[in-house]
C-alpha cells in the first residue's frame, strides 16, 4: 500500500471499517511512513476533537410534550377516518328496508285500486241501473209499443242475433208495452217493457252460457235487481217495484217459459 | 366496538412512543445539524415523528435509532424540497477554506493537530466548522462521529452506497481538518 492509498483509507481505518487484509497493510505501511503517521495521527486527532467537543444538541423538554401531544391529536385524527372509513356513504340496511316498504307500499295500492275496482257484477247492475232509468226518459221506453207479444218477438227479428222469449203477463198483472234494443256489456241486448200498475219493469234478456240459476236479488240507488238464467237465456228485471212484486213477475215468467219449452 | 378501536389505538401510540421517544435526543441532534438552528429542528422532529407514527405499521424490525433518523432526514430533504421557509443549505466554498492547498500541503506542513486542540479548545470552533461543511458530508460527519453508526447504517440513512459513505466521510473529514487549520493560521 503506498501513501495515496493510505491517505485514501485512513478515515475508514479510524473507523475500523478497512476490511483485515487493507488495516493490517495500512498498519504496516504506516509504521514505515513517518508522513502517513503524521496523517494517522491527525485524522485520530480529528475524531477525538469532534468527539469531545462538537456538540450534540439533546432535544429540549418542550420537544417531547409538543411531540407527544401532535402524536395524541394525530392519532385521534386516525380515529377519526378509520371510523369513517368503517361508516360507509350508502347504508344498505337502510337503503334495503326503504326499497321493501316502497315496493310494499307499491302492492298495497295497486291492490288497493284492484281492489276498488268495480266487480263486474257491480258493473252490470250499474249499467242496468243506468240503462233502466235512460228508459223512463219520455220516449225511451220502447222502440216497438205494444201490448201484443207477436208485435214484439218479431220486430227483434234482424235486429238481434237471437230471439228473446217474449211472454205477456198483463192477466197476472204485468202487462207488456213494448220492446227496444239496449245495449249491456259490449253487446246489444233485448230489453222489454212491462208495466205494474204505475211502476215500469225493465226485462233484460240475452243468450248466455251454463245451466240454469235460481233468481238472485239486489238493490241499487233504490231500484230492485233479480238476476237468473233459464234455458240458455240470462234474464235481468230491474224496477223500483218492490222485492216481492218482481220476485212474483220473475217467477210468474219462468213458469210461462218452462211450460213453454215442455 | 369504538371502545375497543380506541383502546387499540391507545396500544399502537403507546407502542410508538416506547419504541420511538429514547431516540429523541439522536433525532434531535440530527435535525440540530441538518437544520442549524433550534426552531426549524423542533419543528423538523416533529414533522418527523408524526410521519414516522404514521408509518410505524412499515417498521419492520431493526434499528428503531436508524429508522428513525431515516425519517428525520427524509423529512428535511421532502421540506426543502417543498420550498419551506428552514433549512436552506449554505454552499461551501472549497477554494475560500483552502481544502485543496490543504490537501498538497496538510502532510508537508504537518500542523499538529494536538496544537490546534490546545490553542482552539472550544466547541464553538469544531461546531462552526462543522456548519460550514455541505449538508451532504456534515451529514455522514454527525451520523458517524455523534451517533456511532456503522457505515452500514449511515448507508441506509443517508440512502447511499457504502463506497459512497467511505469516500464522503474521507472528504468530510479533509474538508474539516482545512476549516480547523485555517481558523488557526487565519488569524
Amino acid at each position: 500500500m503506498d501513501c495515496k492509498q493510505t491517505h485514501d483509507a485512513l478515515s475508514a481505518y479510524v473507523d475500523a471499517e478497512l476490511d483485515a487484509a487493507a488495516a493490517m497493510q495500512l498498519a504496516r505501511h504506516v509504521d514505515d511512513c513517518p508522513a502517513c503517521r503524521l496523517a494517522l495521527e491527525q485524522m485520530q486527532a480529528l475524531r477525538a476533537q469532534v468527539a469531545q467537543q462538537a456538540t450534540r444538541y439533546a432535544a429540549p423538554e418542550h420537544l417531547k410534550h409538543r411531540i407527544r401531544a401532535a402524536l395524541a391529536a394525530e392519532q385521534a385524527t386516525q380515529a377519526a377516518r378509520g371510523a369513517a372509513r368503517r361508516q360507509p356513504r350508502w347504508n344498505w340496511a337502510w337503503i334495503n328496508l326503504g326499497l321493501a316498504a316502497l315496493s310494499t307500499t307499491a302492492f298495497a295500492v295497486t291492490l288497493a285500486i284492484h281492489l276498488g275496482q268495480p266487480t263486474s257484477s257491480e258493473l252490470m247492475e250499474q249499467e242496468l241501473v243506468s240503462s233502466h232509468f235512460r228508459a223512463l226518459m219520455p220516449d225511451h221506453l220502447s222502440d216497438v209499443a205494444s201490448t201484443d207479444q207477436h208485435t214484439v218477438k218479431p220486430w227483434f227479428a234482424g235486429k238481434l242475433d237471437y230471439s228473446p222469449p217474449v211472454y205477456d203477463l198483463a192477466a197476472q198483472g204485468f202487462a207488456l208495452t213494448g220492446g227496444r234494443l239496449d245495449y249491456l256489456h259490449g253487446r246489444t241486448v233485448a230489453a222489454l217493457a212491462y208495466r205494474h200498475k204505475l211502476h215500469v219493469i225493465d226485462l233484460y234478456v240475452w243468450p248466455a252460457q251454463g245451466s240454469d240459476a235460481a233468481p238472485q236479488g239486489s238493490s241499487r240507488q233504490g231500484f230492485q235487481l233479480l238476476r237468473w238464467r233459464q234455458g240458455g237465456m240470462q234474464f235481468e228485471a230491474v224496477s223500483d217495484i218492490n222485492a216481492a212484486d218482481l220476485a212474483s213477475f220473475a217467477s210468474q215468467l219462468r213458469e210461462m217459459r218452462a211450460a213453454a219449452a215442455q | 366496538m369504538d371502545k375497543y378501536l380506541g383502546e387499540n389505538d391507545n396500544h399502537a401510540r403507546a407502542q410508538f412512543e416506547a419504541m420511538a421517544m429514547p431516540h429523541l435526543d439522536a433525532a434531535y441532534n440530527l435535525a440540530r445539524w441538518l437544520t442549524r438552528n433550534p426552531h426549524d429542528a423542533d419543528d423538523l422532529v416533529q414533522s418527523a415523528y408524526l410521519r414516522a407514527f404514521r408509518f410505524a405499521a412499515t417498521f419492520r424490525g431493526g434499528d428503531p435509532r436508524a429508522w428513525l433518523l431515516t425519517i428525520v432526514r427524509n423529512t428535511y430533504y421532502t421540506s426543502l424540497r417543498d420550498g419551506q421557509p428552514h433549512m436552506a443549505d449554505v454552499s461551501f466554498d472549497e477554494e475560500l477554506h483552502g481544502v485543496a492547498a490543504a490537501e498538497h500541503s496538510e502532510a508537508q506542513a504537518g500542523l499538529d493537530p494536538a496544537a490546534i486542540a490546545l490553542q482552539r479548545d472550544t466547541s464553538r470552533t469544531v461546531n462552526q466548522a462543522l456548519e460550514q461543511l455541505p449538508q451532504a458530508f456534515r451529514e455522514v460527519l454527525v451520523l458517524k462521529e455523534m451517533d456511532d453508526l456503522s457505515y452500514k447504517q449511515i448507508a441506509q440513512v443517508a440512502e447511499i452506497p457504502i463506497g459512497t459513505v467511505m469516500s464522503r466521510l474521507a472528504r468530510a473529514r479533509k474538508m474539516l481538518l482545512a476549516c480547523l487549520r485555517q481558523d488557526v493560521t487565519g488569524d
